[in-house]
């Protein structure tokens, strides 16, 4: 029994190469905006980073929101957002960190409870001081700064620099990206949210090292052909097993996007794009930077069968 | 790549069987593991992955002990303690101040400071005293010794952790959580539990109210030497003012009890050890008529009026509680006091419906994600995608099993982990068989090009799931919460689809192989 893989073309032959600057300027572009957004408008940080409290509350029907809106705007409890979360009967709440101790946080929560009546039952309540949002951005920073060293040695170790750097660089890519995406959507970036960055930079890395494990084969392989020609010709050959993977990746993330319910929507979106980030940046960020990078540069310039190739290697 | 030991085979199968085994138990109903883990012997498998409490409802609260507060009340101890003694001595001093965790003294005459000296060093041996500023303007530091800090800190510490779960055990949750975390903090996990049950102190003492403070020192708040202002709601001017020492603390406290007052009310009966017994006696032979104030973490609760003398160490307090209020009022006191204030850094509480939500829509998107990835893996490959797919089955066992035994924790992004961790297993599979066929397509014999292709693509494997594996090793070690939760599953994830695509789907490729012996590989 086969299946329809076998009906691919055996390599398919596309010239990603001479496109490069397509994604330098695309993904120059989503970079520019997405930390320019990040300035202007900036996250829309969740209570985990910034303090404060969360009520999530189901009413017994529909949520009458402008209604309850001005019921707990009436209390004077400070800045106070309510948003439906999912379904028209649940309600997400999000009120100030209160002024005080612990006993004035609880009583926010009851006044605001009260006021809503006695029909509405509280599915979650949270309350996040602000030191501990500060202690969980710097641990998770740290993590990730670690993380990208480490990859960078073992990359370099059983690779060559340039490879390392490019790795790094098409990680940092994905990265930004993804905090780019909450920026520009203002979806609450939270702590989840955080292990979906890195969740993606695991997937994307992964990625990443796949393509470049075949360079490095065929480099070995092909010691008289130019590096375009090679790196063109990696990517072919593992273009099926790329999109076969993130195929089945974001089918099984579909699904979890669609049946998993509200609490991990915003996550899985996250991972849904940064699956798409991560393996559109292995083959137009990471491969291209090699060239940039002037991995054997006696190769780049050697004659290849590519006029094509060979011109634009010339001018850039 | 094609050849297997008898042994190799078998331990493969045996490591399969013990994956499923181990994971079987995730299976069972909550009353079906109970029976089970009551029936079946305990070496078998029974051991289930806990669920986050944003899976199974519950509450879950970070506190931070403010030692420091204490260690700062004992320095204040000190300096009082120096001013008696240089006092006593007929020392005069120029200076008395507390200066972070140390007190310093500087003697009037500056000639007297060796004898200041003799008298204070010898005050506290928590304390190392040292003499410092020279001749001309010496001044003597009592510091805090390092170690007696760490002792004091410590024992704060697991006393805090040991009242909190007096406390909780009262309130009769199932296997509560109550943990140490860092150098000052206590985390607290109630499974089931719906309700921030507030923390008082706890910290009772019982004062004679003073009679030597006038009602406009009162409405100014202000307090002759030895006396004090507390807030009492009760009180028409809303404050009492109290003699600062107390009669009796709650240190003697031996028990407390709900009851019913004269009116019918609810109240809270005490009992006092023998000291406190006799100090209480002694205190209302002495000072029938007047009032006194029961004080609980700096506010009066009431302030009854001595009738007679109370001599068999009871006492009871009444203040218009509900009967609520007077039974959380008895465990507190039960309990004993927190040994020093707690501060909440983080309290999250999901409540049942959520919860149960939450992993019937986990349950849903997972069964829906893994057919959507079987169809689409048959359809890919066909017969290599459906012993792919078997290998991915048993992947799944595996981390169930593992994370199980490992007794960790499954969180919804835990879930979401997994799910891409489904994603990422297909992965070696997929780039073992794009191996083969373009083994195949370079004109090689099926066996050669399977062996030939899972040769190829095992330096590939290793190198991708290396790599990632060093970024979770990154985050585990320098994570917190969630991100290290996280690690965790990926760690795992990532070693059980080494081991399925190397060595499961290889078995079954190879046995298939060598029982059909195919001219051409359906790829």
């Amino acid at each position: 029994m086969k299946g329809f893989v076998s009906l691919f073309p055996a390599t398919p032959n596309i010239q990603f190469m001479r496109r490069r600057m397509v994604g330098f300027i695309l993904s120059g572009l989503l970079i520019v905006f997405g930390i320019g957004d990040l300035f202007v408008q900036g996250l829309n940080l969740g209570i985990d980073f910034r303090g404060g409290i969360l009520l999530e509350i189901k009413t017994p029907g529909p949520a009458d929101l402008s209604g309850m809106r001005d019921q707990v705007r009436g209390l004077d409890l400070g800045e106070v957002s309510l948003q439906e979360f999912g379904a028209d009967d649940v309600v997400l709440i999000r009120i100030q960190r209160q002024e005080g101790d612990e006993a004035a946080q609880a009583e926010a929560i009851e006044r605001t409870t009260a006021a809503l009546g006695s029909e509405i039952e509280v599915r979650r309540q949270e309350f996040v001081g602000p030191q501990v949002g500060r202690e969980l951005i710097q641990a998770g920073l740290l993590s990730i700064g670690f993380a990208l060293l480490g990859i960078l040695i073992y990359i370099w170790l059983r690779f060559e620099w340039q490879f390392a750097i490019a790795a790094v660089i098409a990680l940092l890519h994905d990265s930004i990206a993804t905090v780019a995406l909450f920026s520009l959507t203002q979806m609450e970036f939270n702590l989840s949210t955080v292990a979906a960055v890195l969740m993606i930079a695991g997937y994307s890395i992964n990625d990443t090292v796949v393509v470049f494990d075949r360079m490095r084969e065929n480099l070995r392989k092909y010691k008289r052909e130019s590096l375009i020609t090679i790196i063109n010709r990696s990517l072919n050959e593992t273009l099926t097993r790329t999109l076969l993977t993130s195929g089945t990746t974001l089918i099984a993330l579909l699904a979890l996007w669609l049946f998993g319910g509200e609490v991990i929507r915003g996550f899985t979106i996250a991972l849904i794009w940064g699956i798409v980030v991560g393996t559109y940046s292995s083959i137009f960020i990471a491969a291209p930077i090699l060239i940039f990078l002037n991995l054997r540069p006696e190769q780049l310039d050697r004659v290849s069968g590519d006029p094509n190739d060979q011109a634009s290697v010339r001018s850039s | 790549m094609v050849h297997f030991s008898t042994g190799k085979i078998v331990a493969i199968i045996l490591a399969c069987l013990l994956f499923v085994a181990y994971a079987v138990p995730n299976l069972l109903g909550k009353e079906a593991t109970e029976s089970w883990q009551q029936t079946v012997p305990s070496w078998l498998p029974s051991q289930k992955i806990n669920l986050g409490l944003d899976l199974q409802g519950g509450s879950y609260r970070l506190l931070r002990v403010e030692y420091n507060d204490v260690l700062q009340e004992r320095v204040r101890d000190l300096r009082a303690d120096v001013r008696r003694a240089a006092r006593s001595e007929r020392i005069r001093i120029a200076g008395l101040a507390t200066e972070g965790m140390s007190v310093v003294v500087r003697p009037r005459d500056v000639s007297q400071a060796q004898e200041l000296m003799a008298a204070v060093r010898d005050l506290n041996s928590d304390f190392e005293a040292a003499l410092e500023g020279g001749e001309d303007n010496p001044l003597i530091r009592l510091q805090i010794r390092e170690f007696a800090r760490q002792d004091m800190i410590e024992s704060i510490m697991s006393q805090a952790i040991e009242v909190i779960r007096r406390r909780v055990d009262a309130l009769g949750t199932t296997e509560p959580v109550i943990q140490r975390q860092g150098d000052d903090r206590i985390l607290v996990q109630l499974p089931g539990e719906t309700a921030f049950p507030p923390i008082p102190r706890g910290q009772l003492s019982i004062h004679l109210v003073s009679v030597d403070v006038s009602a406009s020192e009162l409405a100014a708040g202000r307090s002759p030497e030895g006396t004090m202002i507390v807030p009492y709601t009760d009180s028409p001017v809303g404050v009492v003012a109290a003699v600062q020492r107390p009669i009796v603390r709650g240190d003697n406290l031996v028990g407390a009890s709900t009851g019913v007052g004269l009116a019918g009310d609810p109240v809270v009966n005490f009992r006092f050890d023998g000291e406190g017994g006799r100090k209480f006696a002694e205190a209302t032979t002495q000072y029938v008529g007047r009032q006194m104030a029961i004080v609980l973490d700096g506010e009066v609760l009431s302030a009854p009026v001595i009738r007679e003398p109370i001599l068999g160490g009871v006492g009871q307090i009444s203040g218009n509680f509900t009967v609520q209020q007077s039974s959380d009022l008895a465990l507190v006191l039960r309990s004993g006091a927190l040994p020093a204030d707690l501060t909440p850094l983080e309290e999250r509480t999901v409540g049942p419906s959520l919860g149960q939500d939450s992993i019937e829509a986990g349950q849903t998107a997972s069964i829906i994600a893994m057919v959507l990835v079987a169809i689409f893996m048959v359809a890919s490959y066909g017969l290599f995608g459906a012993m792919a797919l078997f290998a991915l089955g048993i992947n799944i066992a595996a981390i169930f099993a593992i994370l199980s035994v490992l007794q960790a924790t499954l969180t919804l992004p835990g879930i979401a982990g997994i799910v891409l961790t489904i994603g990422m297993a297909v992965d070696a599979n997929v780039l073992i068989f794009e191996r083969i066929r373009e083994e195949l397509r370079n004109g090689r014999t099926p066996i050669s090009a399977i062996d030939a292709g899972y040769g190829r693509a095992l330096t590939t494997i290793i190198d991708a799931n290396l790599t990632t594996l060093i970024a979770a090793a990154c985050l585990f070690i320098f994570g917190a919460g969630p991100v290290r939760g996280f690690s965790v599953t990926l760690t795992v994830g990532i070693l059980t689809s080494m081991f399925t695509a190397i060595m499961v789907t290889r078995l079954l490729v190879v046995t298939w192989l060598r029982r059909t012996k195919p001219d051409t590989l359906p790829l």
